[in-house]
C-alpha cells in the first residue's frame, strides 16, 4: 500500500525534480566556467521575489506565459502540437492595437473590450489556419506553426516600418519602428502600484474557465477523445476534423488574446527589434514549458507559468549582478522540457501495470462467475 | 538582369543550399528510421558555436569543423535516448532540443566570445579546369570545400539509404519496426546511430555557416533554417533528390529575395522574406495527400513485446 502511495505521488513530483535537476546542471556549468553558483542563483532567486517591485515583475512575465500555456493545455490535450505561440501573440497584439489606433476617442472600456476580442479573433485565425491545413490538407501542424511564426513576423515588421509606424517618429526622422501610444483610456488598470496589471488576474480566471471547458462540457470531452484515441473517437462518431480546427483555434485564441494583453497591460504600444523575441521574449515557446510544466493542466499551468517568470526575471538581475547570460536560464527551460517529456515513461509503466492489475482481477472475477 | 547577375544568384544559391544539405539529408536519415528530430535548429545553433569557438581559439578550421561535428553527434545521442530509450514524445523533445540548444550556445557565446567577431572561413576552393567553364564553372565549381562535400552527400545518402543492407534496416526500422524487431533487427541501436548520425550532420550544417559561409557567431545565427530543413524533409517526401530539389528551391528564392533587396526592388523586402514560408506550407498542402514515401512508423514510440 505504502508502496503504491509513493508510486502514485512520483509522477506529481517529477516536474519538480526536473527543475531541481536542471538547476543542478546550471549549477554544475557555472561552476565549470568559474562562476560560484549559489552567489549567481541567490542574484536570481533576489531578482524574483526579492522586493514587491521584483514580485510584481515575475507576475508580469508570467501572464504571457500562463495565457500561451492554457492554449497548448487545449491543443495538446487535442492532440495537436501549437508551436505557433509566438506568431499568435505578435498578431494578437498586432490586430489589438490596430483596433485601440483606430477609435481613440471612444469610451475606453469599449475600446478595451474590442482591443482584446480583436487580438484573440486574430489569434484565433492564425491558430485555425494550421488547423485547417491539418485537417483538411493534412499538413503537419508543427510545421506550418512554425511557418507562421515567421509570416507573422515579416508581417509585424512591415506594418511598424510602414503603415502602423507611430506618426511622430516620421516627423522626428527617427523611425524607429513602433507605433504610438495607444490612448491612455485604454491602459488596463495596475492591481497594485508597480507594473502588475489586470491582465495576471483575467489569465488566472481563465485558467479556470479552460478547465470547466475541458473537464466539463461537451465539447472539451470531445477535444480530450480526439487526443486520447483518434481511433474511438471516428468510431464515437465524433467530428475529428472539426475538433482538430477547434483545438488548434483556441490555442491561437488565448496566445492572441495574451499578446494583446501585454500591449494594453504592459508595452501601451507595440513595437518590433525584428524577430519575434523583441515582442514576445520567446514567450510563445515558454508557454510551451509551463504547459508541459503544469501537466497539461490549466491549473497546474499557473504555478508552472509563474515559477517560470521567476526563473526569467532572475535571471536578468543575474546577468545585471554576476554577469552570467541570462540565456542560462533559456536552456535549463529546454533542459526542463527534456526530462519531463523524458520521464513520462515511468508514468506510462505505471499505468500499465495498473492496467494489468485490473485485467487480472477482471479474470479472475471472470473465473469465479464462470464457474 | 544581365548574365551576370544570373550567374550571381545561381551561384549564391548553390552556396546557401549548404547548411539545409547537410541538416535536411540528416533528418532525413533519421525520419526515414522513423524518429522525428524537431530540434535540428537548437543543434545547428550548438554546432555553430562550438566550431567557430574552436577554430578561434586554435586558428585551425579543420579542428573546429571536427569539434562542431562532435557536438551535433552528441546532442543527437541525447535526443536518440529522449526519444529511443525513454520513449517520450518526440515532437515536445525536440522542441525542449531546440530551446536547450538555443540557450546553450547563446549562454556559452555570452561567457566565452562576448562580442561579434569574424574569422576567415574556409576558402573557396576553384577546382581545376572545371572552375574555368564559362557560366557553368562560376556557378558550381568556385565554392568553399564545405559546399562541394554537402552536394558530395546526397548521392552518399542515397546509395547508403536504398542500396546498403543497413538503408534496408533503416528503412525497416522506419516503415514497421515490429516486423523488423521479429526479424532480429534491433530496433534501437538502427534508431541510435540514425539519430546521432542526423545530429552529426546538423552540427556540420552549423559549423558550414559559422566558420565558411558567415564565418562569425551572434545569438540565433541560424533564424530557424533548422525548422526549414525539418519541413524540407516533408517537403522531399523522405527522399534525397527531393531533399535536393527542395534545398535548391529554396536558397534560390532566398538568393534572389537577397538581390531584389539590395536592387532596392519596390516590392516591402518584408513580404519578399515571407515568401519561402508562405510556399513552404504551399508545397506541404500540394504534397499532403501524395505521401505515399512516410515512413510509417514515424513520430511513433516502439516499446517491444506491445501488440
Amino acid at each position: 500500500m505504502n508502496q503504491r502511495k509513493m508510486g502514485d505521488l512520483l509522477p506529481r513530483l517529477i516536474p519538480i525534480l526536473a527543475v531541481l535537476l536542471a538547476l543542478l546542471v546550471g549549477a554544475v556549468m557555472l561552476a565549470l566556467l568559474g562562476t560560484n553558483p549559489w552567489e549567481a542563483y541567490r542574484a536570481l532567486f533576489i531578482g524574483a521575489f526579492g522586493s514587491t517591485n521584483a514580485l510584481a515583475d515575475t507576475i508580469v512575465k508570467a501572464t504571457p506565459l500562463l495565457f500561451v500555456g492554457l492554449g497548448i493545455c487545449i491543443a495538446f490535450r487535442g492532440g495537436v502540437l501549437n508551436i505557433g505561440g509566438e506568431g499568435q501573440l505578435v498578431t494578437g497584439a498586432i490586430a489589438a492595437t490596430a483596433v485601440a489606433l483606430a477609435v481613440p476617442t471612444w469610451p475606453g472600456w469599449i475600446i478595451v473590450l474590442m482591443s482584446l476580442s480583436a487580438g484573440m479573433l486574430a489569434g484565433a485565425i492564425w491558430g485555425g489556419i494550421a488547423g485547417l491545413l491539418k485537417a483538411h490538407l493534412n499538413v503537419n501542424e508543427i510545421l506550418s506553426t512554425i511557418m507562421l511564426n515567421y509570416i507573422a513576423v515579416f508581417g509585424m515588421n512591415y506594418l511598424l516600418r510602414g503603415p502602423m509606424m507611430d506618426p511622430l517618429q516620421i516627423k522626428l526622422g527617427s523611425f524607429t519602428p513602433q507605433t504610438a501610444r495607444l490612448p491612455r483610456s485604454v491602459d488596463l488598470p495596475r492591481l497594485i502600484p508597480t507594473r502588475l496589471h489586470l491582465g495576471a488576474a483575467i489569465a488566472v480566471v481563465l485558467a479556470f474557465a479552460v478547465y470547466v471547458l475541458l473537464w466539463r462540457t461537451t465539447i472539451g470531452f470531445r477535444i480530450r477523445t480526439v487526443g486520447k484515441n483518434l481511433r474511438a473517437a471516428l468510431a464515437a462518431g465524433i467530428n475529428t476534423k472539426r475538433y482538430m480546427v477547434l483545438s488548434l483555434l483556441l490555442a491561437g485564441a488565448f496566445a492572441g488574446l495574451g499578446g494583446a494583453v501585454e500591449v494594453l497591460g504592459l508595452h501601451h504600444r507595440m513595437f518590433t527589434d525584428g524577430s519575434a523575441f523583441g515582442f514576445t521574449g520567446s514567450a510563445g515557446f515558454n508557454g510551451i514549458v509551463a504547459a508541459l510544466f503544469g501537466q497539461l493542466h490549466p491549473i497546474g499551468t499557473i504555478p508552472a507559468a509563474f515559477l517560470l517568470g521567476a526563473l526569467l526575471t532572475g535571471a536578468n538581475k543575474m546577468q545585471r549582478v554576476m554577469q552570467v547570460p541570462s540565456a542560462l536560464i533559456g536552456a535549463l527551460s529546454g533542459l526542463i522540457v527534456l526530462l519531463v517529456v523524458g520521464s513520462e515513461i515511468f508514468h506510462r509503466r505505471q499505468i500499465r501495470r495498473a492496467d494489468k492489475r485490473n485485467s487480472e482481477l477482471e479474470d479472475a472475477v471472470d473465473a469465479k462467475e464462470d464457474s | 538582369m544581365t548574365w551576370a547577375v544570373i550567374v550571381g544568384i545561381l551561384s549564391s544559391g548553390i552556396r546557401l543550399a549548404t547548411p539545409y544539405l547537410y541538416a535536411a539529408v540528416g533528418e532525413t536519415i533519421g525520419q526515414v528510421s522513423g524518429v522525428l528530430n524537431l530540434g535540428v535548429d537548437g543543434v545547428m545553433l550548438m554546432g555553430a558555436y562550438v566550431a567557430f569557438f574552436v577554430a578561434l581559439r586554435t586558428g585551425s578550421l579543420s579542428l573546429g569543423l571536427i569539434a562542431g561535428a562532435g557536438i551535433g553527434a552528441m546532442f543527437g545521442l541525447i535526443m536518440a535516448f529522449i526519444s529511443v530509450t525513454l520513449k517520450a514524445e518526440q515532437g515536445i523533445s525536440g522542441i525542449g532540443l531546440y530551446l536547450f540548444g538555443l540557450g546553450l550556445s547563446t549562454f556559452l557565446f555570452g561567457v566565452t566570445i562576448k562580442n561579434v567577431q569574424t574569422i576567415d572561413g574556409f576558402p573557396d576552393l576553384a577546382i581545376p579546369a572545371l572552375s574555368r567553364i564559362p557560366v557553368i564553372g562560376e556557378i558550381f565549381f568556385q565554392h568553399n570545400i564545405l559546399v562541394y562535400v554537402a552536394f558530395a552527400l546526397v548521392p552518399i545518402a542515397w546509395f547508403v539509404l536504398n542500396k546498403t543492407p543497413f538503408g534496408l534496416k533503416v528503412r525497416a526500422v522506419g516503415q514497421n519496426p515490429e516486423a523488423a524487431d521479429s526479424l532480429g533487427v534491433n530496433v534501437s541501436r538502427v534508431r541510435y546511430l540514425t539519430v546521432t548520425l542526423g545530429g552529426m550532420l546538423s552540427g556540420i550544417a552549423g559549423a558550414s555557416l559559422s566558420i565558411a559561409l558567415l564565418n562569425t557567431f551572434q545569438q540565433n545565427l541560424t533564424n530557424g533554417m533548422g525548422f526549414i530543413a525539418v519541413a524540407l524533409v516533408y517537403f522531399g517526401g523522405w527522399r534525397v533528390s527531393g531533399v535536393l530539389l527542395g534545398s535548391l528551391l529554396f536558397s534560390t528564392v532566398n538568393a534572389v529575395q537577397l538581390w531584389l533587396q539590395v536592387k532596392g526592388v519596390t516590392i516591402p523586402s518584408d513580404f519578399l522574406l515571407m515568401m519561402p514560408y508562405i510556399v513552404t506550407i504551399l508545397v506541404l498542402a500540394a504534397m499532403a495527400n501524395r505521401r505515399v514515401n512516410a515512413p510509417a512508423a514515424l513520430n511513433k514510440r516502439f516499446e517491444r513485446g506491445e501488440s
